[in-house]
């Protein structure tokens, strides 16, 4: 279907990512009703993670399995990269141990794509730096197609560290090729210059933002960014940016919420929000199995 | 020591172009004119080439001692006069650093021996290129050193620098300063604007630029010394010059062609040769940049080349050294961008890519007349190539420029009357 790797939805097109997210839906249902299968059987597929995650790494290797892979785990905390080994003779050692697939999160932009180049295995990037994360992505994206049944018109509203998500970036690559419209909100410090490059509004008032809202987006505040002086302190980063009840149900009661984890209650979003009726937290995690089968059976299987 | 002749060469001078045979014996020009079949060694038919005077690199990174991995003085000179280079001055970011006499007779020593481009030293400004106290700049100058700078390392206490350039005005010395403010640039990789945002890497604000500039700009002022700006990338800093020179400021600067011939779309496919300090910027600083050049802000045109291993280059973007080689093809990429557009002259060109150079380093400045140095190159200015890193002979082939395809080419370098490529 297309090419050797998933580096990224910045050079996908709108008909790529509508057909793993169709793909998607079956293997849903087989998530869902613990129907093993067996598409990757006698393949293999390796987690290569030089950040720590435990969502991610897991939902790989589950979906990996659910399709019949062994899988392996390499870590950089306890791998030869920790003597030094290079990034490209590290995947080179992964070819050798004939590994099909090399999932690949990496602190450092660009990371899957040196990589990609220097392996005979798929690269899919579980991450890189602040580039891209298109899988969960994928998997957001399928979150809300299950929900309102299309992506086409939905305001999608993220809020939150936009200069350094990856996530945001994958999901405005893939938002406005699906047709929505999409809003990032942040103090200016947490947003990117150029940002409206990738099809979004910026605005610098939540409230203002949430009007008309179908999906709001928290996306992680790390304590460092406050320590780096972006922006004061995480009571008033809350207060002007904070994900509230109030403000939800205020604005825009049915939209859904929607945060890539881990969520950091009371910062980004509400405890109560969180835990809220409209709430697909969970159920993004279980879509992120289903999405990321969906593109090594598409990947992998279709290896000669 | 042989003779040469060079037949129906054209030779540029301010005013016009014309065409006559140069004649060298002795390592200087003896004749220009119709010289007839004049007998010598060597005879080069320049026919519809450029007879040029020997460029001059104030700015380049030969890596040696310390970094004989990347580059040595022998290849970087061979590199070098490649590129129609017949004098370069290396910066002293070498290791150890060129901050005590003995390192910089060292230099002079090397480029001797490898017998290619001249080569000159360029010493720190500051010892231990630490940014703290001053290096013995009048004993470093009798050692050979052109000039001096901290490149890389940039003096960023404006105290130490304010010295550094009063003290060196005791012996008109010129500093270079990599203007940099590294509180601002942090752990950036790549120009901060849209195309950083795109590729998801750290940006550079172009202020960390600027703000250096203008410090280094008024202090020159309000000292009376004078100042020359390294690899000037953005608008604002061109700008900034415009203004000082405009205001009597003795401040000069120098750009580098990847300045005026490319921008930080490089960047989106994460190729690492286009990691280079300060950033490719954006369109419109490249306009600035050519504008600056037109109008004499600009200086110099300098190569910054800056040579790395494969291994260092091949890796993850952020982990990269920031560099690009530079030798050989920045004639061609002036040639290319600057005069086959029509935004300068050959007449310019020669002044920004060797005049000039040669007076803010104190060379002796070399002309196509009788008596002058045979420093000389001859370019093709209708040659067509295709630049291929491997085919470059310095050490290192991390080239931005790998697969471009540029007007203009070198095809003879002549350094003191012997012909070195």
């Amino acid at each position: 279907m297309f090419k050797k790797d998933l580096l990224g939805l910045k050079d996908m097109t709108a008909e790529e990512i509508t057909g793993i997210l169709d793909h998607a839906e079956s293997m849903k249902d087989a998530f869902v009703s613990g129907r093993q299968l067996s598409s990757l059987a006698g393949r293999c597929v390796t987690t290569l993670f030089y950040e720590n995650s435990t969502r991610t790494k897991n939902s790989f290797e589950t979906a990996a399995r659910m399709l019949g892979a062994r899988t392996m785990s390499v870590s950089a905390a306890t791998s030869s990269v920790q003597k030094g080994e290079s990034l490209i003779d590290t995947g080179r050692t992964l070819d050798a141990l004939r590994t099909d697939a090399i999932a690949i999160r990496h602190s450092m932009a660009g990371a899957p794509h040196l990589l990609a180049a220097n392996v005979k295995a798929c690269v899919i990037n579980a991450g890189d730096g602040m580039n891209e994360h298109p899988t969960q992505s994928l998997l957001d994206l399928y979150t809300m197609r299950e929900k309102f049944g299309t992506i086409k018109g939905l305001r999608v509203v993220l809020v939150g560290d936009v200069r350094h998500s990856r996530v945001a970036r994958s999901n405005l690559w893939a938002l406005s090729k699906l047709g929505a419209e999409t809003v990032v909100v942040g103090p200016c410090t947490l947003i990117p210059k150029g940002i409206e490059d990738l099809g979004c509004e910026v605005s610098y008032d939540i409230e203002d933002a949430l009007i008309g809202a179908n999906v709001v987006m928290g996306l992680r505040i790390q304590r460092e960014r406050q320590k780096a002086g972006l922006f004061p302190s995480i009571a008033e980063y809350n207060a002007e940016f904070g994900i509230t009840e109030e403000r939800l149900y205020g604005i825009c009661e049915n939209a859904l919420v929607m945060h890539p984890g881990p969520v950091n209650r009371g910062v980004e979003l509400s405890g109560e929000v969180a835990d809220c009726g409209n709430s697909a937290i969970n159920e993004q995690v279980t879509n992120g199995v289903a999405v990321r089968m969906a593109v090594m059976d598409i990947l992998v299987g279709g290896r000669e | 020591m042989s003779s040469i002749l060079i037949k129906n060469g054209t030779i540029v001078e301010p005013e016009a172009e014309t065409v006559a045979d140069v004649y060298i014996e002795d390592g200087r020009i003896s004749r220009t004119g119709s010289l007839g079949d004049l007998r010598a060694d060597k005879v080069i038919d320049a026919s519809g080439k450029y007879v040029i005077p020997g460029l001059v690199d104030m700015h380049c990174h030969l890596r040696e001692p310390g970094f004989e991995y990347k580059e040595t003085i022998e290849t970087g000179a061979l590199s070098a006069v490649r590129g129609g280079f017949t004098s370069v001055a290396c910066m002293p970011n070498t290791d150890p650093v060129i901050d005590v006499p003995a390192l910089a007779r060292y230099i002079v020593m090397r480029g001797k021996e490898a017998g290619y481009a001249r080569v000159y030293p360029i010493a720190c400004i500051t010892k231990g290129m630490k940014g703290e106290e001053l290096t013995e700049m009048a004993a470093l100058k009798d050692a050979g050193a052109v000039a001096f700078s901290d490149d890389g390392r940039p003096v960023s206490d404006s105290g130490v620098m304010r010295n550094a350039l009063e003290y060196a005005k005791t012996f008109n010395l010129l500093i270079i300063d990599h203007a940099e403010d590294k509180s601002v640039s942090g752990s950036g990789v790549v120009n901060e604007g849209a195309n950083a945002t795109i590729a998801g890497l750290r940006g550079i604000n172009r202020a960390a630029e600027e703000i250096m500039i203008a410090r280094d700009i008024v202090l020159a002022e309000a000292l009376g010394a004078k100042v020359h700006i390294a690899h000037v990338s953005t608008a604002g800093g061109v700008e900034l010059i415009r203004e000082a020179k405009q205001r009597g400021v003795r401040v000069t600067c120098e750009t580098c062609p990847h300045y005026f011939s490319a921008t930080d779309e490089e960047i989106l496919s994460y190729n690492t040769n286009a990691k280079i300090n300060p950033p490719l910027r954006e369109q419109s600083d490249r306009e600035a940049v050519i504008d600056g050049i037109r109008d004499g802000t600009i200086d110099v045109i300098a190569t910054d080349h800056a040579p790395h291993s494969a291994d260092e280059k091949n890796r993850e973007f952020d982990l990269a050294p920031f560099g690009t080689v530079g030798f050989e093809t920045a004639l061609s990429l002036a040639y290319t961008y600057l005069v086959e557009t029509g935004d300068i002259d050959m007449s310019a060109l020669i002044s920004l890519m060797s005049h000039n150079p040669s007076r803010l380093l104190g060379l002796p400045l070399v002309n196509v007349k009788a008596g002058a140095m045979a420093d000389i190159t001859i370019f093709d200015p209708a040659c067509e190539w295709t630049v291929r890193a491997e085919e470059l002979s310095g050490k290192s082939k991390n080239c931005l420029y790998d697969g471009w395809r540029l007007k203009g080419k070198v095809l003879h370098t002549i350094v003191g009357g012997e012909i070195k490529c």
